[in-house]
Order: structure tokens, then C-alpha cells, then sequence
């Protein structure tokens, strides 16, 4: 941005990103869908839709035309709260820049359509031509330093290392010539899929490495009594987690960051090198090397556990990995995959080959979606829309940042806009009862400048004094699995200092009308 | 923002100032009523809000200007106009002596105590008004009215600031000054003219009116952007580089192939930049130009714009020239009335225009691309060279940056032709040069004579020393310069005549001490100037600029009738310091910051045991 990139925010708060943007584009929670095809629209209305990529790189394109076409401006401006000019605004930028990329992380995703959200995104890049070139593309930026390698890596139901489909003959048997086993043909479950298959009494074991579902999870009630209700759990983690707490083996885990060897895999697919630097304290082992020991227990020898030669085994399986030895990732400073084989520079950009002619593999397809609200609907019982998030400094449930200082710790809130707290009668700091259909907390009022009436905001950085997610839901997309935190509908209650009610609520319900 | 200065707001008051420069603001976000229709769904934000981030100084100015100092929610309220981060804001204002985030006196004195008025007993002219006006009175460096004998700068916050300099000025005049208002509205200049003598550089100076353009034109004022015009952008070039001008602020580089490499350049926009943040203790020169010859240095920067293809021109004074500065606007004013600047000067078919940002009191400001920093709404800290301004300059921008005397001489060059005025000087030091000479001199002023001049003739010029006394040693160059002993006279003042003799002609200061004189306290003093303007952007410098000023100080007070001399050991740790200071520093001020001390050791051997040598 500095050397002048233009920056558009979409979010339904001014955040600080949004600050830095170029222009904000406030949108109501969960109307990204109806955002995109709006842009699309004006896009195609404009005369500005890149015809020779559509016609040369894509199918689609006229089915997607139709879908998008009662889409006008004035339309998404009503469903979206976004005012017209800045849509076309937006979509005038987004199609006439030279380079132009989408970037998005959580607030697309964690929603009950969200697949289809990120297919909304990739119908605009594929209208325009800003895909498989340098300074174009769709970018999900990753919350943590190894989302991306965590699935690369086949750690998805249906994956295999190097994204190879479990359901896929061919490969299987190179998996199973190689481990001398038979892998099981069909797809796994979703983390959503598992707590259904507990709650029917299908899923009575779990083995939960680095994850702290007790407190991460939407719907906390009910994450909590699947877990509990478990017949075996066992939890490997760096530190006693509230999950951990509840486990019936714990097995105590070095850092990865600093205690172990290995690779981590970042947003722009750059596998690069970690290397231990101190001891782990205690009886706390590598990862690798206690599953390794485990399954030795169990009469598999795996060998010595250590991370190189794993990594070496999984290069001969996967071939987008398979140019990525230890010596060239030092030597390139970690490389991009895919990378076919020793001489292979890596990729700075996928799909590249939509732009050869002719195209070499399938061409890539419009995929036309719908616009659909979120589940949690907003009722005169539950007026006011709260949608969760992080905040600098902190990072989810606490487990690795809550051990450190920080001058910005402030605790966990419930933010309200100005106008909602002065309607409310609601004063900074004032402990509340927060409800929603699912739960409720007490937490104190926080009054933020960055929301507008109707809109609130809470973290779930520190789930022992505020446990928010027994506020969400554990509605999830069925495609993906992910549980829509980013829109619950929640009611504000006053209470005295013992916590008892003192009203039904606070003040009046906020007006529902182009607030979601 | 998740970082807030504890969450304050602006007053009323605050908030106009800001305003009258910045205009209302157009939403809530950026500080406005907050309306949520409007600001609930969109806010413009980004390189239209962030790309005023140089109007951050002069938005603190204000504030100070009405207020007298800046406050948390002044800060916030700047911040919010101009999408700063408050952190960044916070370092921005606490990196300049005159902007002040403590509340303060409306009326305040910055009384100069640095080394030409100590010599007129400055420090104690500080502690009696420190006794009898407390907080009101600051201690100031160098306010470069050296000529005057004495000065303060007069500061009284309200809706009509006054800013103005005293000089000379007695402990009576400051305390009047302070607490009686309006005493000097409508006057707003220093007091009293210092001598001037001189026929190039100098000529128009009490002969034409500063205030006139007519009176500029009748003294061969704007014959030289004509015949620039005549001769095109490249030929310019050609003359200033036939005339071998050597920049005149310090660094000697030639002007001709800073103006030769922007013009090169192929990004755009370039820029001009006029360095008048002349804040070397002893020099005085540019404050002299700008105030009495202003538009002299505006057609010189006309020249420049045209000839290094820039239409954009910034002149950077320092924020303890009120009457600089206010010449300098007039002149402005009036050149682009006559149509001298604006999107067509002269008719000729090239746009420039010029517009003024005020220092805030910060010597490393002078240092070029510090004062670009600054002008960017930065802390004033000096970049890493490679790249150098011709290259990435002003707002990252190739950029032609030249001091004001060096931009006073490109007139007559014009005029006469390059080759014709390289033959007043020496072959390698052309033209004349302005010295400000002070101290103990029976006519404190400012000299021109021709490069390559005998110290001494410059020290009779001036009357020699004041009654008659004996020379005990004379700083050339300033603070940043060298100590030279009487047996200097003879030494020719050019480039390659300094640079023989070891010493250095800096900024063109000639400070003249008697046999009187503690030069021990004046060591201490310059050690102290040091340790003030540091950045502190590099350890060297601010590390040993402290350690240089304590070992300065222990070797003052701890001085005794029985043993006046430093230990042999500090002084060779003293040179070590130097020596590290030197060669690790980032840019100037840590490299020179030992340079005058290290002379007065090694040519006037002031830790010697006296009668030894």
C-alpha cells in the first residue's frame, strides 16, 4: 500500500484495516454473497468483464449472467445496508485495476454458506481475468502459521498428503504399496460431522492433538457434554487445556515453534524450515515422535520419529512436494509448492494455465450462487446481531498469548455502538447478561465508535472469565463444515450486582429493519 | 486503531485550530459529528487521508500557535483528521523542542544561551529570568541573531499568535515582553538590523525593499528567470555547472550535478526543496537572505523548478525564524499575484509553486533528508544514503535540495554566465562566500568576500577584536566545525584552503573569542548542543553524545587552580569516543559532533598544563 495499492475493506465494523482502506465498505453480517453478485452485476452491466479470459478460460459464463442479473445495485445496496455508489465504486476498481487480488480470511468462512462465499469470489476473478497472473489471485490469509500446511499435509477428511483424494484408486494403491496397509477408500468427517456422529453415540474415541475444541467451538453447552460424554479421550497439547482437562491420557507436547524439527507451510504455500532451538522442559516429547512411539507400542516400527526422514517418505508420495528436500529449502529459503522435482523453483502463482492456449486440463467453471441469510434470525427476542473476532494481541482461546503481558489487555466485552448503548441506558464497563437462543454470559459493556445500532462484537480470547462461544451456534455450511460464529442473534440484559435480572431487557428492542 | 493516547478528546479551542488549517472534517471518522447514516456503511480512508500526512507538523504548529501546547486529545483529534497512528503522532511531537505536550504558559521566552551569547552572558541572563518567570522561560541553542549580541524568541499562544525574535535583548525587554501582550503585534521581526557588507550576494540588502516586488524588479530582480527561460531547462543546467558552485550549506557538492541528476531522472513528480533550517550556533547567513532579499531566493527557486523539471517547491525554514518566515510568505504571495509562480510562470509555459513548512526547533533538521522526514510529517531522523535525494528524495522522489546561499548565487550565474562568475575565488572554490562572524569582534555581521580570502583581512573587515584585546582562538564552521589558534590568520578562506589546514568553513561561521574567554565552558556548551539534537535514531551518536557531554562537564566543574588540567587517560578515552562516534554514525551530526572539541584539544591544547605544548 505503501508504493500505492489501493485497499477496498469489506467488514461489518471499521476495523483497523479498514481504517488504513482506501474505502470501507460496512456490509450487513452475512450478505457477502448478495455483495459479490451485485458486483458482478454492475461488472458485466459496466461492459467491463475481461470477454476474451471468459471466453478462452472459463464455462459458465451465461448461466452465472443470468443468476447475477436482478442483482442491480439499488438491490444489493438494500440487502447488503452498503450504499450503491460504493458498490459500483468498488466494482469499477476491482475490474479496471491492472492487478487486482482478493484476500479474505474468517469472515468469509465461518458462516453457514461458507463455500458458496468464496465461490461468489472466485465467479468475480474469473470475470475479470485476475487469476494465474503475477499480482492477481484469491488469497485466504491463514490465522496461523501452518493452516495451510496442516491440509496440505492431508489433515481434511478426504485428503491425502499433497492434496491427493482419499477416494481416488490410483492413489491409494501408491499409499498402500508404500505403507504396506490398506487405506480405508472413503472420506473421513469434518470437525462438524464428528460432534454429530458423537451425539448419535458414533464417534466414542477421540485422539485431539494441538486443538482446544472445550472452548473453540461454537455452541460451548454442547461441545462440553459431547466431550465429556466421550467413552476415551485422548488430548496431546503444549499446555493443560480445558480439553486436556477432561482427557483420559494427556500427552504432554514440545513447542512446535522452537522445541521441535520440522516444516510449516504458510498462506503463500511456502514450506519452510523450523528448527528446534531449545529443550523441551519435563517429560513433554516432539509430536512426531509420540505418535511414533505410540504406534510402536501398538507394533509398528516407524522408525526413529525424526522429522527429516517423515519429510522424505511424504516427498516420494506427494508430488507437489517432491523437489522440496531439507538442503533446498535451506538453500531457497523455503520454497513454493508445487515443486515436481529437484531442479523445480516452485510457483509463485497457481493457475497459470488458464492463461495458456489452449488451456491444458479443465477450464475453470462459474459457479453461480445464491444469497442467503444467516440461520440465527433476528427476532424481537433477540434483536441485536453479535458477530465474534480476535483482537491484536490476543489469539483465540488464550492457549498460546494469554501466558504473556500485554498493554492492550482489556478483557473480554461486549462492544455496543454508541446509539445502541444511549438507547439502552447502557454505560461503559456495566456488567450485562448477554443471551442468545443457545446460552448466555455475563460480561461488561464496552462502547465502540466502530459499530453501528444494531451491531455488536465479542472475542473469545478468554473463555474462563466469559465463555462466549455458549453464545454461537454450531450451525455449520454443510460443504465445509464451519460453524457460523460470525452471526448470532443475542439479546442484551441488565443485571445487579449479584447477577440477577433487574428487567426483561435493557431499554427498547433496536428497530430490525436493515440491521442483521 | 487499537492503540488510543487514553482515549482524550480535543476542546473546542483545539479542535478550531486543527480546523482552520485543515478545514472541518468531512465525517465522523476523520473527527466530525458522528452521523450513522452516512458514516455507519462507508468511510473513505487510505491514501486520500493518509496522504496529508505532512500536514501533520503544521496541524501540531497550530495547535501550539493557539493553544500554547499540545494535549492528549489535541493529538487524538490530529490524528483522527489525518489517520496517524497516535504512537507515531506522539514521536512526531515529542522530537521537537518547540512543540510543547506539557501544559505551559500562553506567553513563553526561548532565550538563547548558547555559545556567541554566552559570551555576553547569556546563562545569566537565563537564571535571573528563571528566577523571575519560572516555566515561562526555556533555554534555547543557537537562535542565529549571533550578530545581535543577544536573543530570545518571543512566543504567546492565542487566536492571534504572536511570534517574534528579541535582539539584542536584556533580562528587562524578555520579562516585558512575556508578560505584557500585544506589545508587539503588527511588528512580529526581530529587532534591530545586524551590520551587512557586501556587493554580489549582498547588494540589494538596504537598498531594495524586502517587502516590494516592484522594488525587487528595480534592483535587477526576476533578469534572471527571464534569461533562464531564454535558455531552456538543459543550458541552465550548463552554466550552473560551468560556474563550479559548491553547495553552501556545509557539504560543498556541486550544484550542477544535483540539478543535472533530478532533471535525469525519469520518476516524477521532482521537487525543490530550499534548506533554510540554518541551525549551525554561529550562522546567520540564510536568516539575513531571507529576510531582506526573500524574493531573490523565490526567483532562485523558480530557476530551479524550471530547470530540474519540478513544479513543485517546498522551502523549509526553521521554526526560530518568525520574520524569515514571514518575508518569505509575502514574497511568495506577491511572486505568484504577478503570475512569477503558479501553473504558467512567467508565460513561459511551466508551472512551479512554493510552498512553506516551519521546523520546530530540531538542529538534525537541517541534515537533508531529515528535513525530508519532516516535512512528510515524520520524525525528523536522518535516511540511510545510498539513496541519495537526486534519486529518492522528498515524499521518495527525486529531489534537489540546496541550502540559500547556494540558491542566491544561481542568480547572477544566470546573468552573467557561468564561466564569467568562476572567476571571482579561487580555480576549485568560485564565487564569494557570506560569513557570519561574532563573538568578540568590534562589528559583529555578515561578511562576503571572495572565496580564497585571508582569514585575518575577513577578522579586520570586522573591525578586529573588540577592545584591542588579544586573540585567543576563533571557531570556524560552527558547533560541527573546527577551533583554530591566532597562528590561523593567514589561512585562505576556500574549500581547498580549509580543507589544508585540517579545519573546515561549514556554514561560513567566524566566531572570534579574546583572551577571556573559558573556552573549557564553551567545549561544554557545544558538548551539550550535541547531546540535545541527537535523534537518537543510532547508538553511537546518542549513546556518545551523552558520554561526550558528561566527560565535557566533569572536565568544567572539576577544574581546580591547583590541577586545570583533564587526566592524559580521559583524553585519550575522550578520543576513543570520538573516534567511535565517527565512523559508526549514521549521518553528520555523530560524525562532526566531536570535531570542534577534538580541535580545541589538539590546536589550542586546553587540557595542556599551561606554558606546556
Amino acid at each position: 500500500m505503501k508504493r500505492g495499492a489501493s485497499l477496498y475493506a469489506i467488514d461489518p465494523r471499521r476495523t483497523a484495516s479498514a481504517q488504513w482502506a482506501d474505502v470501507w465498505l460496512g456490509l450487513d453480517v452475512g450478505t457477502d454473497i448478495a455483495l459479490a453478485n451485485a458486483v458482478g452485476r454492475e461488472i458485466i452491466a459496466a461492459g467491463l468483464v475481461n470477454h476474451e479470459f471468459v471466453a478462452h478460460a472459463t464455462t459458465g459464463f451465461d448461466a452465472y449472467r443470468e443468476m447475477v442479473e436482478p442483482w442491480t445495485l439499488a438491490r444489493g445496496a438494500d440487502e447488503t445496508g452498503v450504499p450503491a455508489t460504493a458498490i459500483r465504486g468498488m466494482a469499477h476498481a476491482y475490474a479496471t485495476a491492472k492487478r487486482a487480488m482478493i484476500c479474505w480470511t474468517l469472515g468469509i468462512t465461518e458462516h453457514h454458506t461458507a463455500v458458496d462465499n468464496v465461490l461468489s469470489l472466485i465467479n468475480l476473478s474469473l470475470l475479470t481475468g485476475h487469476v494465474g497472473r503475477w499480482g492477481s489471485g484469491l488469497n485466504p490469509l491463514r490465522g496461523q502459521n501452518n493452516v495451510q500446511g496442516g491440509g496440505d499435509m492431508g489433515a481434511l477428511p478426504d485428503r491425502l498428503p499433497g492434496f491427493q483424494h482419499v477416494e481416488n484408486e490410483e492413489v491409494r494403491a501408491r499409499f498402500d504399496r508404500a505403507w504396506g496397509t490398506t487405506i480405508p477408500p472413503t472420506r473421513g468427517l469434518n470437525l462438524s460431522l464428528m460432534f454429530d456422529a458423537m451425539d448419535r453415540g458414533e464417534l466414542r474415541a477421540v485422539y485431539c492433538i494441538g486443538e482446544n475444541p472445550v472452548q473453540s467451538e461454537a455452541d460451548q453447552h454442547r461441545t462440553t457434554r459431547l466431550i465429556e460424554g466421550l467413552e476415551f479421550l485422548v488430548v496431546q497439547d503444549v499446555v493443560l487445556t480445558e480439553t486436556a482437562e477432561r482427557a483420559d491420557v494427556v500427552f504432554p507436547a514440545a513447542a512446535g515453534s522452537f522445541e521441535s524439527d520440522g516444516t510449516v507451510t504458510n498462506s503463500e504455500r511456502r514450506v519452510q524450515r523450523l528448527r528446534r532451538t531449545v529443550k523441551s522442559p519435563g517429560e513433554a516429547r516432539d509430536d512426531l515422535r509420540i505418535i511414533v512411539d505410540l504406534a510402536r507400542r501398538m507394533g509398528f516400527d516407524w522408525g526413529r520419529g525424526d522429522a527429516e526422514s517423515m519429510w522424505d517418505e511424504m516427498r516420494m508420495l506427494s508430488p507437489l512436494h517432491r523437489g522440496m528436500s531439507y538442503q533446498r529449502l535451506e538453500a531457497h529459503n523455503g520454497l513454493r509448492w508445487p515443486c515436481y522435482d529437484d531442479q523445480h523453483p516452485g510457483e509463485a502463482f497457481l493457475h497459470a494455465r488458464l492463461w495458456e492456449r489452449p488451456v491444458p486440463g479443465p477450464r475453470a467453471s462459474f459457479m453461480p450462487v445464491m444469497h442467503a441469510l444467516p440461520l440465527d434470525v433476528l427476532t424481537d427476542e433477540f434483536p441485536l446481531r453479535l458477530t465474534t473476532g480476535r483482537r491484536l494481541g490476543e489469539y483465540n482461546t488464550g492457549v498460546q498469548t494469554s501466558a504473556y503481558a500485554s498493554p492492550t489487555r482489556r478483557g473480554e466485552s461486549i462492544d455496543v455502538s454508541p446509539e445502541d448503548a444511549a438507547r439502552r441506558g447502557l454505560s461503559e464497563g456495566q456488567r450485562v447478561r448477554v443471551r442468545s437462543p443457545r446460552g448466555a454470559v455475563v460480561a461488561p459493556v464496552h462502547i465502540d465508535q466502530r459499530l453501528r445500532p444494531g451491531l455488536t462484537f465479542m472475542t473469545f480470547h478468554f473463555p474462563a472469565d466469559v465463555p462466549t462461544n455458549m453464545l454461537t451456534s454450531d450451525a455449520s455450511d454443510p460443504k465445509a463444515g464451519t460453524a457460523e460464529f460470525k452471526a448470532t442473534a443475542i439479546q442484551i440484559e441488565a443485571i445487579d450486582e449479584e447477577g440477577r435480572d433487574v428487567g426483561r431487557h435493557v431499554g427498547a428492542a433496536a428497530s430490525g429493519k436493515g440491521i442483521r | 486503531m487499537d492503540l488510543h493516547i487514553a482515549g482524550a478528546d480535543a476542546n473546542d479551542a483545539e479542535r478550531s485550530a486543527v480546523d482552520q488549517l485543515l478545514g472541518p472534517p468531512v465525517s465522523g471518522w476523520q473527527g466530525g459529528d458522528r452521523a450513522i447514516n452516512r458514516d455507519g456503511r462507508t468511510a473513505v480512508g487510505g491514501r486520500a487521508v493518509s496522504g496529508d500526512r505532512d500536514r501533520l507538523l503544521p496541524s501540531l504548529h497550530a495547535v501550539q500557535d493557539h493553544i500554547g501546547w499540545i494535549s492528549h486529545g489535541a493529538l487524538n483529534y490530529i490524528c483522527q483528521r489525518l489517520n496517524v497512528p497516535p504512537a507515531e503522532a506522539w514521536g512526531v511531537v515529542t522530537f521537537y523542542h518547540l512543540l510543547a505536550t506539557d501544559p505551559r504558559p500562553a506567553a513563553v521566552a526561548h532565550v538563547c544561551d548558547d555559545i556567541a551569547c554566552r559570551l555576553h552572558g547569556a546563562d545569566q541572563t537565563c537564571r535571573n529570568l528563571q528566577l523571575r518567570l519560572g516555566d515561562a522561560v526555556h533555554r534555547s541553542p543557537c537562535l542565529g541573531m549571533c550578530d545581535h549580541g543577544s536573543a530570545a524568541l518571543i512566543l504567546r499562544a492565542g487566536h492571534t499568535p504572536e511570534r517574534f525574535v528579541l535582539a539584542p535583548a536584556s533580562t528587562e525587554d524578555i520579562a516585558a515582553a512575556v508578560t505584557n501582550a500585544g506589545m508587539h503585534v503588527g511588528l512580529n521581526v526581530s529587532s534591530g538590523e545586524g551590520h551587512v557588507q557586501g556587493g554580489r550576494l549582498l547588494r540589494r540588502i538596504g537598498k531594495a525593499d524586502p517587502t516590494s516586488l516592484d522594488s525587487y524588479r528595480a534592483h535587477g530582480g526576476y533578469l534572471a528567470l527571464a534569461r533562464a527561460i531564454d535558455l531552456g531547462p538543459a543550458r541552465v543546467i550548463a552554466e550552473v555547472t560551468a560556474a563550479k558552485l559548491l553547495g553552501r550549506g556545509g557539504a560543498a557538492f556541486p550544484t550542477g550535478r544535483k540539478w543535472d541528476a533530478v532533471a535525469k531522472e525519469p520518476a516524477h513528480p521532482h521537487y525543490v526543496v530550499c534548506n533554510a533550517d540554518e541551525s549551525e550556533p554561529g550562522t546567520f547567513k540564510d536568516r539575513v537572505l531571507l529576510e531582506s532579499d526573500p524574493f531573490a531566493i523565490v526567483e532562485a527557486m523558480t530557476i530551479c523548478g524550471f530547470a530540474s523539471g519540478s513544479a513543485h517547491g517546498f522551502l523549509y525554514v526553521r521554526g526560530e525564524y518568525p520574520m524569515a518566515e514571514a518575508q518569505i510568505a509575502g514574497a511568495i504571495e506577491q511572486a505568484r499575484a504577478a503570475g512569477l509562480l503558479g501553473a504558467n510562470v512567467a508565460h513561459a509555459g511551466f508551472a512551479f509553486d512554493i510552498e512553506i513548512r516551519r521546523g520546530g526547533g530540531a538542529y538534525i533538521c537541517g541534515e537533508e533528508t531529515a528535513l525530508f522526514n519532516s516535512i512528510e510529517g515524520r520524525r525528523g531522523e536522518p535516511r540511510a544514503k545510498p539513496p541519495f535525494p537526486a534519486q529518492v528524495g522528498l515524499f521518495g522522489k527525486p529531489t534537489v535540495v540546496n541550502n540559500v546561499e547556494t540558491l542566491a548565487n544561481v542568480l547572477d550565474i544566470i546573468v552573467e554566465g557561468g564561466e564569467a562568475w568562476a572567476r571571482t575565488g579561487t580555480p576549485d572554490s568560485t564565487g564569494t562566500r557570506l560569513f557570519c562572524v561574532s563573538g568578540h569582534v568590534a562589528r559583529p555581521g555578515l561578511y562576503e568576500v571572495p572565496s580564497g580570502e585571508r582569514l585575518g583581512t575577513v577578522l579586520e573587515l570586522a573591525g578586529g577584536v573588540a577592545g584591542g584585546r588579544p586573540l585567543q582562538a576563533i571557531l570556524l564552521g560552527g558547533a560541527a566545525g573546527v577551533f583554530v589558534g591566532p597562528e590561523a590568520l593567514d589561512m585562505p578562506l576556500s574549500f581547498e584552503g580549509a580543507r589544508a589546514a585540517h579545519a573546515t568553513l561549514g556554514s561560513g561561521v567566524i566566531m572570534v573569542f579574546d583572551d577571556t574567554v573559558d573556552l573549557v565552558d564553551i567545549l561544554a556548551r557545544i558538548a551539550q548542543f550535541f547531546r540535545d539534537e541527537s535523534c537518537g535514531q543510532c547508538v553511537p551518536c546518542r549513546v556518545g553524545t551523552v558520554r561526550q557531554a558528561e566527560l565535557l562537564q566533569r572536565w568544567r566543574d572539576e577544574r581546580s587552580s591547583e590541577s586545570p588540567a583533564a587526566s592524559a587517560s580521559s583524553v585519550a578515552l575522550y578520543a576513543e569516543l570520538s573516534q567511535a562516534m565517527r565512523d559508526a554514525s549514521i549521518c553528520g551530526l555523530g560524525q562532526t559532533a566531536s570535531a570542534a572539541i577534538e580541535s580545541a584539544i589538539a590546536n589550542l591544547r586546553v587540557f595542556s598544563p599551561r606554558g606546556v605544548s
